[in-house]
């Protein structure tokens, strides 16, 4: 029933629309791409997971680097509403470790914590304001530990929301990175043909020709261990970048040398444009729909090579949370058995790589010229 | 053709010299060469390590030991590991096959299932096999190859599958006989090529259906329907061999990956190859290890490209090359 009726108010629009003003491109592909479910799910997916990101602080009950060396390896804490047969707020009990030596903890019923919400915990900063104020808590001696704990007793949880700032963004910032590089390489190339084209694309080539993993690894094997984190992770960023930008500057280059054939170009350059306003206003505004969907299809790859590098411990590294470098203590196979929760922030690289792919492909079906009759 | 074929070849030579310059230079970016940690030792004199510096050139500038490592290599010496304390050549060798026996495998898994899966469910699209297939598809390609091994080692090890956990071969493979070597390594294979060709077969049988789809969408099927052909007959010997044609190109890039691709599996489940040589080529600063392994990474990459072209201008006669 409300299916009929959407279509309904579809239909209705779409004819008072060809009566009056045309509408713009942007907004028919953003109708097409409502039609597409899993697309949809895949962009709120992103959405939620982006916010827990940006909101680590808040939402993750711990910082990232409180450790508690005593309670290494610490299951995820259960929580319960039930005591002693009463329905209760919602509590963890306290635990105790049993085996020291592999790390086995038994539940003590004796100790109650309940959750609150709205607590005061670790300290942040946030664009310039400290705060204490966090999602959720319990009372000091008692901790919550939603996806159990790593090797220094710090909570999975928080690290995934800490580790989500650089695991995605390092996606976001990377590809604008190798995305303004791409377009303008490709753009003055396809633009100027003739011999600035050959050499440029030669370059080009050079850096699609080699093992990009490799090229990666060798990469990042020479940045000095000593340097500040954020600069570290920078530094990789603009790695990753490097790596990425000649694929695309290829295409762009393509799509720019038929694009110059047209008449608009003509017409732009008739009436004295210069080269640059020509190649930015009217070249590269046409490639668009290509980058916009080649974008968003291509974070992933930069996702999974910031995660595999700080796997293997190139990349991000302790105490700073990523995605990659938290799964890096499961390689030890004896904790892998041992505390399966370590797997967790794979499930979320999963989850993550799985959104971008439905995303893009709804966006693809919604920005294709080709595909615009249905 | 050919000359198009001996043109690509050719090209090939500057673009080495780029990447190889390009990879040395990288290298000397890091602080400190391979021998700084030799240099911590008590035990090793000044005078030794002077010596040592010149035998590898060490004590040139940059430019000059690159300069000599091409003299070299034009001369097929690929130069010394530092690491192994052998030539690199030698080094590279022993690990080619290993890793070239895991992706070949894997390669083979991957084609031999994505191609009928993939024309199974075209023919029966939107069937629930359909649906569940493109599923598992949409997960194949989504999952990290080297957490989608930590998972399979995890469940190998809980589930009690009893398969071997890392390396290649048991510890007492020399004493086999021929038969429990080949069984052996088959155990030990079984994981990592699970591994390697689910993301391959997820993305192999989604092309292959979308291409078949599009194929029986064509005037030429709904002739050969016409005609009374069997849908059998139609299916497979019109439509399919149409379908395959854009694979080849794939197929190239696979080809090209097929050294460098494992990297990370091999990590992840402690394969003697290429992957984690590299690994450890880096980590160590043993440079001409990994201007080796650079180089011929790329050269495979190159290869494989060149092969893609032309076994499509080969099966595709609209195609030509000048």
């Amino acid at each position: 029933m409300a299916m009929a009726k959407t279509q309904l108010d579809n239909g209705q629009a779409e004819f008072t629309d060809n009566g009056g003003a045309l509408r713009s491109p942007w907004k028919m592909a953003w109708r097409k791409l409502r039609r597409h479910k899993l697309a949809v799910m895949g962009m709120w997916v992103l959405i939620l997971l982006h916010i827990f990101a940006i909101f680590a602080d808040f939402f993750a009950p711990y910082s990232e680097v409180n450790t508690d060396r005593r309670r290494t390896y610490h299951p995820p804490t259960k929580i319960h509403i039930f005591h002693e047969g009463k329905l209760v707020r919602p509590f963890v009990y306290g635990y105790q470790r049993v085996d020291t030596l592999r790390n086995i903890y038994e539940e003590d019923t004796s100790q109650m914590y309940p959750i609150y919400f709205f607590v005061r915990g670790d300290k942040y900063n946030i664009l310039g304001f400290e705060s204490d104020l966090r999602l959720f808590g319990v009372e000091a001696p008692g901790r919550i530990y939603l996806f159990g704990a790593d090797r220094y007793g710090r909570d999975i949880f928080s690290r995934l929301a800490y580790g989500g700032r650089r695991s995605l963004f390092i996606g976001v910032i990377g590809l604008v990175v190798s995305m303004s590089i791409g377009l303008i390489y490709g753009g003055v190339s396809g633009y100027f043909g003739g011999w600035v084209d050959n050499i440029m694309m030669r370059i080009a080539e050079i850096i699609i020709s080699v093992p990009s993993f490799y090229l990666l690894l060798a990469l990042s094997a020479v940045l000095p261990p000593n340097i500040p984190s954020d600069k570290r992770f920078m530094l990789i960023v603009f790695i990753l970048a490097f790596i990425g930008w000649a694929g695309l500057a290829r295409v762009i280059r393509g799509m720019v040398l038929s694009i110059r054939q047209t008449e608009f170009v003509a017409g732009a350059e008739a009436i004295g444009a210069s080269q640059p306003r020509i190649i930015i206003r009217h070249i590269l505004p046409n490639t668009m729909s290509y980058v916009i969907v080649n974008a968003t299809l291509s974070i992933p790859s930069f996702i999974l090579s910031e995660s595999g590098l700080s796997f293997i411990g190139v990349g991000i590294q302790h105490p700073l949370a990523s995605w990659g470098n938290m799964l890096s203590e499961a390689l030890n196979l004896s904790s892998l058995t041992r505390y399966p929760w370590l797997l967790v922030p794979g499930f979320f690289i999963f989850v993550t790589v799985l959104s971008y792919s439905f995303f893009g492909d709804g966006l693809r079906d919604a920005l294709d010229p080709r595909s615009r009759t249905v | 053709m050919y000359r198009y074929i001996v043109r690509r070849l050719i090209y090939v030579i500057p673009m080495l010299l780029g990447i190889s310059s390009l990879s040395f230079f990288i290298m000397q970016l890091a602080p400190g060469d391979a021998l700084t940690q030799m240099a911590l030792s008590p035990d090793v004199t000044e005078e030794i390590m002077e010596a040592m510096r010149a035998r590898f050139w060490l004590d040139q500038p940059p430019y000059m030991q690159y300069f000599r490592w091409i003299v070299q290599l034009l001369k097929g010496d690929m130069g010394h590991s530092f690491l192994w304390h052998a030539p690199v050549a030698w080094v590279i060798r022993q690990r080619v096959f290993n890793s070239l026996l895991l992706t070949v495998a894997s390669l083979i898994v991957a084609w031999s299932l994505a191609i009928p899966i993939g024309i199974h469910s075209a023919v029966h699209q939107y069937s629930w096999s359909d649906k569940l297939l493109t599923f598992f598809a949409f997960i194949g390609v989504s999952i990290p190859n080297w957490f989608l091994g930590l998972l399979l080692l995890y469940l190998n090890l809980t589930r009690g599958w009893g398969l071997p956990i890392g390396g290649m071969t048991s510890i007492d493979f020399a004493e086999f006989t021929f038969w429990e070597k080949v069984v052996d390594l088959a155990r030990h294979m079984v994981l990592p090529v699970i591994v390697l060709s689910t993301g391959t077969l997820a993305s192999l049988m989604r092309y292959m259906r979308s291409n078949l789809l599009d194929v029986l969408r064509q005037d030429f099927v709904t002739t050969a329907r016409a005609k009374g052909l069997a849908e059998r007959v139609v299916i497979y010997k019109h439509a399919v061999r149409n379908a395959i044609n854009p694979l080849i190109t794939i197929f190239g890039f696979q080809l090209g990956g097929i050294l460098g691709g494992a990297s990370l599996t091999e990590i992840v489940m402690n394969w003697p190859g290429i992957g984690s040589l590299m690994l450890n080529a880096v980590q160590g600063q043993d440079y001409y290890l990994v201007m080796g392994n650079l180089v011929i990474g790329a050269v495979m990459l190159i290869i494989g490209n060149l092969t893609a072209d032309v076994l499509l201008a080969a099966s595709d006669p609209r195609i030509r090359y000048e």
